[in-house]
């Protein structure tokens, strides 16, 4: 009796194209779950800002110009990046490393300066062991600042694969994903400079 | 080199201390002795450490939890004696002992019972209720496994290399911050919460899109199963309530590893916000761990009474209120800690409310049993026992709701009885009752029916005699975690709640000896149909083990009861047409090796190794990455094979009668 | 959406943020309003600029994105208020109380 009978009428199995929506619900879901605690990290924040422990309190600490630079590092990349996206979408692989570079360069920028601020606090004697209200400030941006030094090695990656493998299904997929993520940082960004930096400065 | 580890880490300044170890050691070198003897480590590491199968992963799951119960309880029998006999006295378990004992109790029996028990059943039974292959991502399926597994081997290593947490298992500060508490054993316990922790916000997300997005076609959200509403509602609660756990272990995890101020004394800490913080995961958490017995009951009542679940619809917006109310009631876990009476009069109105959605589901479960046509397999009576007992504990859980009635028993024994009541009849009864009803499912024979009902038995006149009496001495005043004490009118209560945990003991030896009975005659009660109960659910219609692809040809879906409709057209076990290629993941070992590594940079960073924590940790980041770059995760099982397997059934089914 | 609507969308959403970050920090740097004025205008411009972000960056639209993910948002914006507002009250609460 023959086995391999042609397909039975029936439901279709599983596409790439419901692969690329589950991974972008899936990713969606740890953003949200990211969100969490990222809220709780300001909330954590906001009720230690006073609990400076007889040291330096924000306004002496924050530098303004440091932190327009920092943003506009951040919200820049985050334009390039979309460019990206869309070179992606047209299959444009050149286009897509090409934003991809200036992205990174502009992420490897936020670090540096972010990197060069703790530091500096650091020398100071205001590090993240001298009061609540440093150890809040230090784990809320520092967090922001590993999610988006983990973007940075992510970019790397997905630009080896484009390289390596071209602008595939999968690749084109998880750029996608990268996109979500370096976005939200953003997002998360906006966050941190209007709860801590700006108000900090008043 | 080896950081702050030296041969003062092992258990040699106590008898019982060193005891604990040995069996320890002994018990796992005896584990591998067995495996070796049995020449299975190939077939261990090909077919279950580097699966992807769900069926397999909460096969694994399952085991784990059934292990650490051993483990748990022991603790608990420790207690039980220290406590019965140490009436002006030291009994035989000094302080500083018994306290790390209490906080292994409960940080085994939540972590590593609990959770891996639910997870195990939903991974086994809900793919197959909704029809489909596999889960959204299989490999983070087997990563969640093995995290958990990790987690809970640092908590055993405690018991070996080191002392556990001496904090309870809810790890206050300042107590559990580095000043007061400068050894490993916290450090012990954040780890292996941090990293179980993972494991599981990431089942979460993996069950919520499978449930969304990979259903049969045809079963719309309102023709899901009961078990499969609660798994989504709790994969929710997985997926939004442990940030709040990552948050609160890692602001301690900074104090006590890098001198910051979250929690401390002086310098600005603010010790509040980890009991806030803890307490935000940590109501949400018992109802990760009870909607799923809540759904393993709705399923077994519907099939043992042989009638359709009552109010399917009023159970399923009961089941999603609770979910979302568990955010609004966390604050009642520490009334006592100085809010003023609005915030304890609002958190207090919440958590009454949020008992009334459980009052509907018993309601529910009652009337699918009226007028049904009962049959007393291990399983129902697991779930009558449920019924009646459980609905004590959520009574005294409404008193303990209002903050005048909790100042007066908060931290007493009242509240041990209260979450014992809920807990061992409501979580650990419906996972037995779930463990007894899929079991056939997923290893083809049955389990011994008569060594369940006995094992039930044991269990519930065991849990009446060890948990009643600690409601009367809460009343009587008495604390919880007690050492030792002086009031000669608590003793006789503590003595018969020591004779109730010894009969939970008989009741636990019933289910080792159930599960060798049947083991050992397996070939009399073997699943040939795959359906043992002349079930109604999508489940039992494949074969008893499913093959690795649970379905040859998806279902179509016109039913909430699809099984049963099946049968009703007279289209059940029907051969299809023709069979197709299937696309399956292939077993990868990232998931176990990631797992090895997790435990490994742990312990480094409980005993302060640094080089060895950072290896691990690079080390774990290129596996991650290297898989997640892996293009060829999936092989393709040609449509012969499909075949052959399914002919094999079928011939199973003809030959073996039933 | 084809490639030139999106590149629009993103140098309108880049344009956007640009002026709602420059106006809270020109409020900030030159001083032109009382701190607690100054905190409300922080508050608005962040506001928006995250609607920004979500709507050009992210192209989140009530029509075009799938349910599912729309209803992962709210309801994280649901939880986040019931987390933060309930963690302000008490931990304010416990402040006045307690001096913690």
């Amino acid at each position: 009796m023959s086995v391999s009978v042609p397909a039975a009428s029936g439901p279709h199995e599983v596409e790439a194209s419901d692969v690329h929506e589950q991974r972008a619900l899936g990713f969606w879901l740890y953003l949200m779950g990211d969100a969490v605690i990222f809220a709780l990290l300001f909330m954590t924040y906001a009720i230690m800002v006073g609990n400076t422990a007889a040291g330096p309190t924000g306004k002496a600490l924050f530098n303004l110009n440091n932190t327009i630079s920092e943003t506009a590092l951040l919200l820049i990349s985050s334009t390039t990046f979309g460019f990206a996206s869309i070179a992606s979408r047209e299959g444009d692989r050149r286009s897509v490393l090409g934003w991809l570079l200036i992205t990174f360069i502009l992420g490897a920028g936020f670090v540096t300066l972010e990197i060069r601020e703790f530091t500096g606090l650091i020398a100071r004697g205001a590090g993240p062991d001298r009061s609540g209200f440093l150890s809040a400030f230090f784990t809320l941006v520092g967090t922001h600042g590993t999610h988006v030094s983990v973007g940075l090695i992510w970019i790397l990656i997905l630009g080896g694969q484009v390289i390596a493998k071209g602008l595939t299904v999968s690749v084109a997929s998880r750029l996608y994903r990268l996109g979500l993520f370096w976005h939200f940082l953003d997002i998360a960004w906006v966050g941190i400079f209007s709860v801590v930096y700006l108000p900090g400065l008043l | 080199m080896f950081g702050k580890l030296t041969l003062d880490a092992l258990p040699l300044y106590s008898a019982i201390a060193a005891g604990g170890a040995a069996i320890t050691v002994g018990g796992a070198l005896l584990v591998m002795i067995v495996i070796t003897w049995l020449r299975s480590w190939k077939y261990l590491w090909t077919e279950w450490f580097t699966s992807v199968d769900h069926k397999r992963i909460g096969v694994m799951y399952i085991v784990l939890a059934l292990i650490m119960l051993l483990r748990g309880f022991v603790d608990a029998g420790m207690m039980r004696a220290q406590q019965a006999i140490a009436l002006n006295s030291d009994g035989y378990l000094p302080p500083e002992h018994f306290d790390q004992i209490f906080s292994s109790h409960g940080t085994i029996m939540i972590f590593f019972v609990a959770m891996p028990f639910l997870t195990g059943l939903v991974n086994i039974a809900v793919p197959l209720q909704i029809g489909t292959r596999d889960v959204a991502f299989p490999f983070l399926n087997s990563l969640s496994l093995w995290f958990s597994v990790s987690g809970a081997a640092l908590v055993m290593v405690s018991l070996v290399i080191g002392k556990f947490s001496t904090a309870g298992w809810t790890g206050y500060p300042p107590f559990s911050g580095i000043e007061y508490n400068a050894g490993v054993g916290v450090d012990y316990w954040i780890w292996a919460l941090l990293i179980s922790g993972v494991g599981t916000t990431l089942t979460g997300i993996n069950f919520i899109v499978t449930i969304v997005k990979r259903r049969a076609p045809g079963m719309t959200l309102m023709r899901m199963t009961p078990f499969t509403w609660t798994a989504l509602c709790t994969a929710i609660l997985m997926a939004f309530a442990f940030p709040a756990l990552t948050v609160a272990c890692g602001l301690l995890a900074l104090d006590r590893l890098l001198g910051m101020h979250f929690f401390t004394n002086a310098q600005g800490g603010n010790m509040m916000n980890y009991i806030n913080l803890f307490w935000i995961w940590g109501h949400p958490e018992v109802y990760i761990l009870i909607l799923p017995a809540f759904g393993v009951f709705s399923e077994v009542v519907a099939t043992f009474s042989r009638k359709r679940l009552f109010g399917y619809e009023s159970l399923v917006y009961a089941t999603a209120a609770i979910a979302i109310l568990s955010f609004t009631v966390w604050l009642h876990h520490f009334f006592t800690m100085g809010s003023s009476a609005n915030v304890n009069a609002f958190f207090g109105v919440t958590t009454m409310i949020i008992a009334v959605p459980t009052g509907v589901k018993v309601f529910n479960w009652l009337l699918t049993m009226y007028r049904g046509r009962i049959t007393f397999h291990p399983s129902m009576l697991w779930t009558v026992g449920f019924v009646v007992t459980f609905v004590i504990g959520g009574m005294t859980g409404v008193l303990l709701a209002m903050p005048p009635a909790d100042f007066l028993m908060h931290n007493t024994t009242f509240l041990v009885a209260h979450f014992h009541n809920m807990i061992i009849p409501g979580v650990l009864f419906g996972y037995f009752a779930g463990y007894m009803y899929w079991f056939p499912k997923a290893f083809g024979f049955k389990l011994n029916e008569a060594w369940g009902k006995a094992a039930f038995w044991f269990w519930i006149t065991g849990f009446y005699l060890a948990f009643m009496p600690l409601y009367a001495l809460g009343l009587m005043g008495m604390p919880r975690r007690m050492e030792h004490y002086n009031d000669p009118a608590w003793q006789p209560w503590l003595i018969a709640a020591s004779v109730g945990a010894a009969l939970i003991l008989v009741g636990i030896i019933c289910l080792v000896v159930q599960l060798a009975v049947s083991i050992r005659d397996r070939r009399a009660a073997l699943d040939l149909t795959g359906d043992p109960w002349d079930g109604r659910t999508l489940e039992w219609a494949t074969s008893s083990p499913p093959p690795a692809y649970n379905f040859a040809v998806l279902p179509e879906i016109n039913d909430r009861e699809p099984l049963l409709d099946m049968k009703q057209r007279g289209v059940v076990f029907k051969k299809p047409s023709g069979y197709q290629d299937i696309e399956l993941p292939r077993n990868t070992a990232v998931g176990v090796v990631m797992g090895g590594l997790s435990f490994v940079l742990g312990f480094a960073m409980v005993w302060h190794i640094w080089w060895l924590a950072a290896v691990c940790g690079l080390a774990m980041w290129i596996a991650l990455v290297v898989r997640a770059s892996d293009d060829e995760a999936e092989y393709v099982l040609p449509a012969s094979e499909v075949a052959r397997l399914e002919e094999a059934r079928y011939q199973a089914m003809a030959t073996g009668g039933s | 959406m084809e490639s030139n609507a999106r590149r629009s969308s993103y140098v309108l959403g880049f344009v956007l943020a640009v002026g709602l970050t420059a106006i809270p920090f020109a409020v900030v740097a030159k001083h032109y309003m009382s701190p607690a004025n100054s905190l409300i205008v922080i508050a608005i411009t962040a506001v928006l600029q995250v609607l920004v972000h979500l709507r050009f960056f992210l192209h989140l639209r009530l029509t075009t994105t799938p349910r599912e993910n729309l209803l992962a948002i709210a309801f994280t914006a649901v939880l986040l208020f019931l987390m933060l507002g309930g963690s302000f009250w008490i931990m304010f609460d416990l402040d006045r109380r307690m001096a913690l």
